[in-house]
């Protein structure tokens, strides 16, 4: 089984694997190699995924529904003008290319090389120190980050507001006309993205109908990024409504005020506009990992499985937006996106706290047309854990109400729950265990079980505006490992306040942040032992025996 | 909740074995529009607490268990949020209700007229004596913005067959109250219907709310 999926995966591996076919064979081996399949990456699942497989800016490259023509974004042909609108993009696009086309170091390389004790580094690093420099690259340096304000519209096709994030009715009605204007411009594609850049700000476009989302950015952020931004907030509306739902209303009446169906419901979507600045999780199209023992985690684990019903499809452990356990029916799996959505929906209400919520709720990733029922609740009002049972049936509240007592009864017999708690307690694990002097943060996703690992973001990065500089940092590097047009496997980026690396491969994607006193040489080495403390500590990073029903 | 009817109908059926004989189960459905209050009744009678911002996601569910005359009260209290996306979904949260607390907010005159169209979707659901129905105007302690006149919410009230109460969530005016009385009404009207249902041929009963314990509060009843 173990070894059928591990051939049909290392087809995957773009232009075959660095790895001599023979070491292929020892998975999970002592030392992470950049040739990796999928599948025995460290964090990968032993048996299988919890979630569906994503893939960055997959659902902007791909049909989202079923009455849309597939359409890569930088692919569009049409009207005129349209077109020259897209040359436009496509040229600020390249220009940006070749400032970044020069670093792009042939990292995998390297550590291969590396590993195999043949790099010279000094002639090396010498040859190639075109590197990017961060003087260059104001945007992501303080002042411009503190500027940095991202307005969000959502109208209906026929032009009608549906939400504004500045919530203002001036701030609407004065944008109004505009937005008219450019949803004409819009017309003749359905579900592509369009964007306008003026004067420091990019204009975004996201068409899915029957709405249009629109945002006004004076970030750094590719268009590709913002564009999932607003995405999600489409499948947050979506999970309010149904897909089929908001259908129906607006071929019933064009110009509905949808704002009357999701009045109270602002607040969440503010607040994932705000969380998707701050929790990488959106970024990485994966769920955070809270690490705890694997012992403590196996054994919550099981009692939540035994703690089932006929009506369950999910059961998920949190706290704080990151993972602790998720249990599935067997077959059944969650999208990455459905999750970021349920982590959304629990941030933005403090009411959950109190009581047991039963709420419907549509996982429009897993089925846009129908409701499931949502029981959320918290296991004691003092703690940050919660645990979220989903079911098909909206009539089955006690009994999955009965599910959450005899979880937490099981937990207290098995002697599980005070560890479960002291666990908790260490939320997070500093950079400096990893025993890398010039490391100061990094992010780690393995792409096959769909999870990441990071440590607490740590000195120097204490304000919020230095975290959400960093965020953006990943952010830039992120885009430029992804951009459709021009990707980029290994970045190595240097800048006035620290030095950053990106290593995205078939099997994981590793964005590392280091003190500006390193250099690249001592980069490679020191990606090499990360890699290799991942390894060893994956048993608590990761949920490596997810369990199913 | 087909499962829990069962029990309800378990623990009425029981009455007459000594065992369960004082414990009681009643569904409390707290309806009306958003903002007025209701989360916040409900804080504040289950957790004796008021927070400042408790925005309801569909519904949440609370228990209290009370102890009165000798019986064991659990009341399921069932808290709304009241916004039209759920509608569709609410008859579900009120269906087998003993009780319904309608709220608006005494500073919010259109809270009042959303509670009559809470009121007239009970009506359609629910049989006269088959719940009690109590309408609440809460916030009494920003009465100087006051919108709604006393008489006028006990008016309607009264022409209606509800009772009636002031309360506030953040102050505690009237909360623990609004619910024991309720408690006292639900268990009130229980007894009165095994009784009817034990004497032979006895007309079908009509709780005399003249003399309940809500009048000793505040109570209107024509
Ligand atoms: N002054 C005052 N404010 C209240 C009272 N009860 C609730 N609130 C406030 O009114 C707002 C809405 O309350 P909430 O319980 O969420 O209303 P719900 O939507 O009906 O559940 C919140 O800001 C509360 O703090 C009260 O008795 N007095
Ligand atoms: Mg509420």
């Amino acid at each position: 089984m173990a070894a059928d999926v591990y051939k049909q995966k290392n087809e995957d591996v773009p232009n075959g694997s660095l790895v001599p076919p023979d070491r292929q064979h020892a998975e999970r081996s002592e030392s992470p190699t950049p040739g990796l399949a999928q599948g025995t990456e460290p964090g990968a699942g032993q048996e299988g995924a919890m979630f569906v497989h994503a893939k960055s800016y997959e659902d902007l490259t791909g049909a989202d529904n079923q009455d849309v023509i597939p359409r890569s974004p930088y692919q569009t042909e049409g009207a005129q003008d349209e077109l020259t609108k897209m040359e436009e993009i496509s040229k600020d696009f390249s220009e940006l290319s070749t400032q970044l086309t020069g670093i792009a170091l042939d990292l995998e390389e390297e550590i291969r090389q590396n590993e195999e004790d043949k790099l010279d580094l000094s002639p090396q690093a010498s040859r190639r120190d075109s590197v990017l420099s961060g003087e260059e690259e104001e945007d992501v340096t303080m002042e411009t980050w503190r500027m940095h304000q991202k307005h969000v519209f959502v109208l209906s096709e026929a032009g009608k507001p549906v939400y504004s994030r500045y919530g203002s009715e001036e701030a609407l009605s004065s944008t109004m006309g505009v937005m008219m204007a450019l949803v004409s411009f819009l017309e003749a594609e359905k579900n592509a993205i369009r964007s306008i850049h003026a004067d420091g700000y990019k204009v975004v476009f996201v068409r899915r109908s029957p709405l249009v989302l629109v945002a006004v950015a004076k970030t750094r952020q590719s268009e590709q990024e913002i564009a999932q931004e607003l995405l999600y907030i489409y499948y947050q509306i979506v999970s309010l409504l149904t897909w089929t739902q908001l259908n129906r209303i607006f071929q019933q009446k064009q110009n509905y005020d949808l704002r009357r169906l999701l009045a109270g419901s602002e607040r969440i979507t503010n607040n994932l506009i705000d969380l998707m600045a701050r929790d990488p999780s959106f970024l990485m199209g994966a769920a955070r990992c809270l690490p705890m023992p694997a012992g403590i985690r196996d054994a919550v684990s099981s009692c939540l499985q035994q703690a089932k019903a006929k009506s369950l499809v999910f059961a998920i452990l949190l706290s704080k937006n990151q993972l602790v356990s998720l249990v599935r029916k067997k077959d059944q799996f969650l999208h990455p996106i459905d999750l970021h959505l349920l982590f959304n929906l629990i941030s933005s209400s403090s009411s959950f706290r109190e009581g047991e919520a039963w709420t419907p709720i549509c996982l429009p990733k897993f089925n846009s047309s129908g409701f499931f029922h949502a029981h959320i609740s918290y296991l004691e009002q003092n703690t940050d854990l919660c645990l979220v049972l989903i079911s098909t049936d909206r009539e089955d509240f006690f009994t999955v109400s009965d599910c959450k007592r005899k979880f937490q009864e099981r937990l207290k017999k098995r002697g599980v729950y005070h560890a479960l708690l002291e666990a908790l307690h260490t939320p997070f694990y500093s950079a400096s265990q990893v025993g890398i002097p010039e490391l100061r943060h990094f992010i780690y996703k393995s792409k096959s079980s769909g999870l990441f690992t990071s440590p607490e973001i740590d000195v120097p990065y204490i304000t919020e505006e230095e975290k959400e500089r960093l965020l953006g940092l990943y952010q830039y590097l992120h885009s430029r490992a992804h951009n459709s047009s021009r990707p980029l496997h290994n970045i190595y980026y240097t800048g006035p306040n620290e030095n950053l690396l990106a290593w995205v491969t078939s099997a994981f994607e590793l964005y590392v942040c280091f003190s500006p006193l390193g250099t690249k040489a001592t980069a490679l080495t020191a990606v090499n032992k990360l890699m290799k403390w991942i390894r060893k500590e994956e048993d608590q990073l990761f949920i490596l025996s997810p369990q199913t029903y | 909740m087909t499962q829990r009817r069962v029990q309800n109908m378990e623990v009425t059926t029981c009455l007459d074995a000594h065992s369960s004989k004082d414990s009681y189960v009643f569904k409390i459905v707290l309806l009306g529009s958003s903002s007025v209050g209701k989360s916040s009744l409900a804080y504040r009678y289950v957790k004796k607490d008021f927070r400042d911002s408790l925005p309801t996601v569909g519904c949440s569910f609370f228990t209290q268990t009370l102890r009165l005359d000798n019986s064991t009260i659990k009341l399921e209290i069932w808290d709304t949020a009241g916004q039209e996306k759920y509608h569709s979904v609410c008859h579900l949260y009120y269906r087998g209700a003993n009780a319904a607390i309608l709220v608006y907010d005494i500073t919010k005159k259109e809270s009042l007229e959303k509670a009559k169209v809470w009121l007239r979707e009970l009506e359609k659901e629910f049989l006269q004596d088959e719940i009690i129905i109590v309408l609440v105007g809460n916030k009494v302690d920003l009465s100087p913005e006051r919108e709604v006149t006393l008489q006028e919410a006990e008016d309607f009230a009264n022409t209606k067959s509800m009772l009636y109460m002031e309360t506030s969530a953040k102050t505690n005016h009237q909360v623990t109250e609004l619910f024991t009385a309720l408690a006292h009404e639900l268990l009130k009207q229980r007894q009165q219907k095994e009784k009817s249902l034990h004497a032979t041929h006895r007309k079908k009963s009509s709780i005399d709310l003249q003399e309940s314990t809500f009048n000793s509060i505040k109570c209107c009843q024509k």
